[in-house]
């Protein structure tokens, strides 16, 4: 078949289609503001780091803004998806493979080396390398030195900020994207970067907080340092810590239930801001097969069990026996944990059992081992124990194998090969809670224009979570799935005008249909009344 | 078991399968000389463009058509022998029906122009269009300039196509204003200035003469008929239309005329041999519809009618109310009900356009009753469901347009139109 894409393997010109002479000076741009900070890297150690911080980020900025706007402001405003499956970086080309590469190389480093990254290699613990260069700007806002995961957090902010304008243009016909897109750079700017550098300079003790970072995406909020480290901190801790828990037990499930997952998923989250706008590139490499989707609902929901079960765990294990110390012991505790499951099963059986259909069973399952695993835990846990293992290596091995490996080296460092939103469709246990619950309770759909698919396929090929939207569409039916973080890039691209994300009734929000609307109705009401 | 053979594998052979299978038992096979699998052929502009890979077109996996005992044949029909129920293929082989079903579409019209048949001179339909597009026009450097001859909806996507890889295109419209046979004239004035917009070369009121040949028998370039101008150009598309893909059938003992001629139970003259989508001719045209109605959602909803008098409930293809839709490079179109190009006898129009050039509504209404006729909408989407209904109500035109705002189907946040509508619409009411 001649349309199989052939990549040339030539890295000097790659693609079908050419950038302007324009684009080609922003690119240099961007690259020599990336060669600052790989010179950096490689303990180049320049005379003035603040100046050259600034030139450094400032020139990666400068270089995006300017190729994001001879790409799309040259143009009449509209769909701008000519040929992303041509070009070599976001069509698992040469380019894609090596950005790949070196993102996924950047992580390990982060992640499990970083000392690489020059932390506190220099005189008396001074850091040297990539960090020093980000001691600066980390002084300017919290007066301490740089950390990797500032360096990290800055790097992480400037990506979301400079192609979130990239997205904006892109989209600037709609509104939907551009107030969306606001949004993630709000929240990464303030909640994630900003605010807990403040927090630090008013309060140093208390634990680095995102506040839109809610359990369990934050797995370690309810660790014992963490809480600790709150609580000793008197009203501001406790206020703090209480949010979080209202995060989820409360604000989640009302703006879920109003809104859908997206308010969340595709508004406020960190990861969800970087997938939207950095990522916007590859978002059609995720799969739409079958056999994704499977695997998909097996991981996610283990990773939930797992980090249900390890933070009860984590939590259980610092609580005390004694009533005396704390009215939260560890038989409280425990009870409270699986009598909270227990009324979700049982509420979700009781009502929705027709919607889970065949589903049900498994959720059945998985109910009752997380209640069998969380009995076992308690009868034969120890201060130290649990399973029989140190809970302590339950709680890191979540941290390296799904906090680390998962959502960032696999998550983000393989954007150009499996799409851009990979640890949001298979790993984030945040996602799966918010997700379970817009599929069952929740006014959220995407509504499908009765008769008007011509099932060409640009919704589902946009589908950063691989959902295969068109399956639903060419039959007429709404898209209501538990992965669906309402982006709104599907109903953007259809050319039909299908599809539309709406908050509206319960009623009616599931609605399969076998023959469209436009058609004879008597046999509409034959076939579709079955 | 009752064997159903189906020649052709579009939208509406597929559908026509699948709802079979729903109901049925039967042994089906899907005959196609094009493809291996069933694609979206509207969504052909969308491989070259390189929004998408050709796989991505493809609304099933391809595990499903086994998984449904749906049985896929690559072959060319040749001859129907519908005494012994059998087709021959151009290979030699042959098949045995119970049933057969002709669905094989359209194909490109040709109007016997001058070098119609030279390399480089294509239709834009089959997915043999699209390779051989690809192989002409990879680019601007081997394609400098492209003609486009007829404007309709093929037309201009081809013209979109290749404006996409920066290829200069010509594009020579026989009419007077785009697509003026259909669109009023206000909405195909917005779009002959859209098309320009795009930098695009559009000639109305102009005929292909001839197409010239280069020594190797390429085309080298096009003669306009009014002018006598010569363009050079490596690639002609040729999209004046489309007629029923029907030149197997001529031999045959079924009737056709263009098409496939079919009563409303989309039978053909002889006993179990059936027709459906492009190729199928109404011997009377329903309502206001043509004969051949060669349209993705009627292809559709044929198939859906067809699966339920093959299956034992012989019923009539009873279409509902008329809707369609299009994408003019960045204004999509949505049509509900009937607006003519010309409001005929005691029907009148309302027009309203926005200041931009990209959006615009036409109102058709009856001038006596004020009944609502239909809607045309250009840039604002609105919700076939509701226009459905307030059809099948009898709306008056005023009702309709005071209830606008419930027909909406634009994304949130977006702007919204209907007051700068409607008090266009009573100002025009008061002057008239």
């Amino acid at each position: 078949m001649s349309n199989k894409l052939n990549h040339s393997m030539s890295l000097a010109k790659p693609d079908a289609l050419n950038i302007t002479t324009k684009q080609k000076i922003a690119l240099i741009l961007g690259v020599v503001g990336l060669f600052i900070l790989a010179l950096a890297l490689f303990n180049t150690n320049f005379p003035n780091k603040g100046l050259f911080l600034t030139l450094s980020l400032g020139l990666i900025v400068l270089g995006t803004i300017v190729y994001s706007r001879e790409a799309y402001l040259t143009k009449l405003e509209g769909i701008k998806n000519d040929g992303q499956w041509f070009k070599s970086i976001s069509s698992r080309g040469i380019w894609g493979w090596i950005l790949g590469v070196i993102l996924t190389g950047f992580y390990i480093v982060l992640y499990f080396y970083p000392k690489y990254l020059g932390l506190g290699q220099g005189a008396d613990g001074a850091n040297t390398g990539l960090i020093s260069l980000f001691d600066p700007l980390s002084q300017l806002l919290s007066g301490r030195n740089a950390s990797q995961w500032f360096v990290y957090g800055t790097l992480y902010t400037i990506a979301i900020l400079a192609f979130g304008y990239k997205f904006i243009l892109k989209y600037r016909h709609n509104r939907y994207q551009q107030i969306r897109t606001v949004s993630v750079m709000f929240f990464q700017l303030g909640f994630a970067f900003l605010i807990p550098e403040f927090m630090y300079v008013m309060n140093n003790d208390l634990p680095y907080y995102d506040l839109k970072s809610i359990w369990p995406l934050n797995y370690y909020i309810f660790d014992e340092w963490s809480v600790n480290g709150f609580l000793s901190n008197g009203n501001i801790g406790l206020a703090l810590i209480l949010f979080g828990i209202i995060s989820i037990f409360v604000i989640t499930p009302i703006l879920t239930y109003k809104f859908g997952k997206r308010w969340y998923c595709s508004w406020v989250c960190g990861c969800g801001g970087l997938a939207e706008t950095a990522g916007d590139s590859f978002r059609h490499l995720s799969s739409k097969k079958m056999y994704a989707w499977k695997l998909e609902r097996w991981l996610i929901h283990l990773v939930l069990v797992f980090s249900v079960v390890m933070t009860t765990a984590m939590v259980y294990t610092y609580l005390g026996y004694d009533k005396n110390d704390f009215w939260l012991t560890r038989s409280v505790f425990i009870s409270l944990v699986i009598g909270f499951l227990t009324i979700i099963f049982v509420g979700v059986m009781y009502f929705k059992r027709q919607e889970l259909g065949k589903d049900a069973k498994y959720g059945a399952i998985g109910f009752f081992s997380v209640i069998a695993l969380l009995l076992i835990m308690h009868f034969t846990g120890t201060t130290d124990n649990v399973f029989y293992v140190k809970a302590s290596s339950l709680r890191s091995a979540y941290g390296i194998y799904i906090g680390s490996i998962f959502s960032g080296v696999i998550g983000t460092g393989f954007y150009p090969i499996l799409g851009s939103r990979s640890w949001c469709r298979f790993g984030c246990p945040m996602a799966a809670i918010l997700g379970f619950q817009q599929r069952l309770f929740s006014k959220f759909r995407i509504t499908t224009n009765g008769g008007q698919c011509i099932s060409c396929g640009n919704c589902s090929n946009s589908c950063e979570m691989g959902i295969d939207v068109r399956h639903y569409a060419q039959k007429g039916e709404n898209i209501v799935r538990s992965s669906c973080v309402g982006c709104g890039i599907c109903s953007a691209v259809c050319p039909r005008g299908v599809l539309k994300l709406e908050n509206d009734s319960m009623k009616g929000r599931i609605n399969p249909t076998e023959v469209l609307l436009g058609n004879d109705v008597d046999l509409m009401e034959l076939v579709n009344q079955k | 078991m009752e064997h159903i053979v189906i020649i052709g594998n579009g939208i509406s052979g597929v559908t026509l399968a699948r709802h079979i299978r729903k109901l049925s038992d039967k042994k089906i096979t899907i005959v196609s000389a094009e493809t291996d699998y069933f694609f979206s052929r509207t969504a052909l502009m969308y491989v070259y463009m390189g929004h998408m890979k050709f796989e991505h077109t493809q609304p099933y996996e391809n595990w499903f058509w086994e998984k449904n005992r749906i049985n896929l044949k690559k072959g060319y029909v040749e001859n129907i022998h519908t005494n012994s129920k059998t087709l021959q293929f151009a290979d030699g082989d042959t098949l045995q029906y119970d049933k057969l079903v002709i669905a094989t579409g359209s194909k490109p019209n040709k109007f016997g122009w001058p070098g119609q048949d030279l390399e480089g001179v294509m239709g834009m339909y089959h997915k043999q269009d699209l390779d051989n597009l690809e192989k002409h026009a990879p680019n601007k450097d081997v394609c400098k300039r492209a003609v486009i001859v007829g404007g309709g909806l093929i037309g201009i996507e081809l013209a979109e196509m290749l404006n996409s890889r920066s290829i200069p295109v010509t594009f020579l419209v026989r009419e007077s204003s785009f697509w003026n046979g259909v669109l009023p004239e206000g909405e195909s004035a917005m779009i002959n200035r859209h098309i320009k917009n795009h930098h695009i070369d559009l000639r109305l009121s102009t005929n292909l003469k001839e197409i010239k040949s280069d020594e190797n028998g390429k085309v080298k370039s096009v003669i306009i008929e009014e002018t006598g101008e010569e363009l050079e150009c490596n690639v002609v598309g040729l999209t004046a239309g489309v007629s029923p893909n029907i030149d197997f059938i001529k031999d045959s003992a079924i009737e056709t005329g263009r098409g496939v001629k079919v009563n409303r139970f989309l039978e053909t003259n002889i006993a179990d041999v059936y027709a459906i989508g492009d190729c199928a001719e109404q011997h009377e045209a329903i309502g206001n519809r043509r004969p051949i109605e060669a349209v993705w959602y009627t292809g559709r909803m044929m198939g859906e009618t067809l699966a339920q008098t093959i299956c034992g409930n012989r019923i009539e293809y009873k279409p509902g109310h008329w809707f369609n839709s299009a994408k003019f490079m960045d204004i999509e179109y949505q049509t509900y009900g009937w607006v003519f190009a010309k409001s005929r006898e005691n029907e009148a129009h309302f027009h309203w356009k926005h200041q931009d050039d990209t959006k615009c509504i036409t109102v058709a209404y009856h001038k006596d009753s004020n009944e609502f006729l239909g809607i045309n909408t250009f840039g604002i989407r609105m919700r076939h469901e509701i226009f459905d209904k307030w059809l099948t109500e009898k709306r008056d035109v005023d009702y309709v347009m005071n209830h606008l705002s419930d027909a909406n189907f634009d994304p949130e946040f977006y702007s919204k139109f209907e007051n700068d509508i409607l008090s266009a619409y009573n100002n025009q009411l008061q002057t008239a």
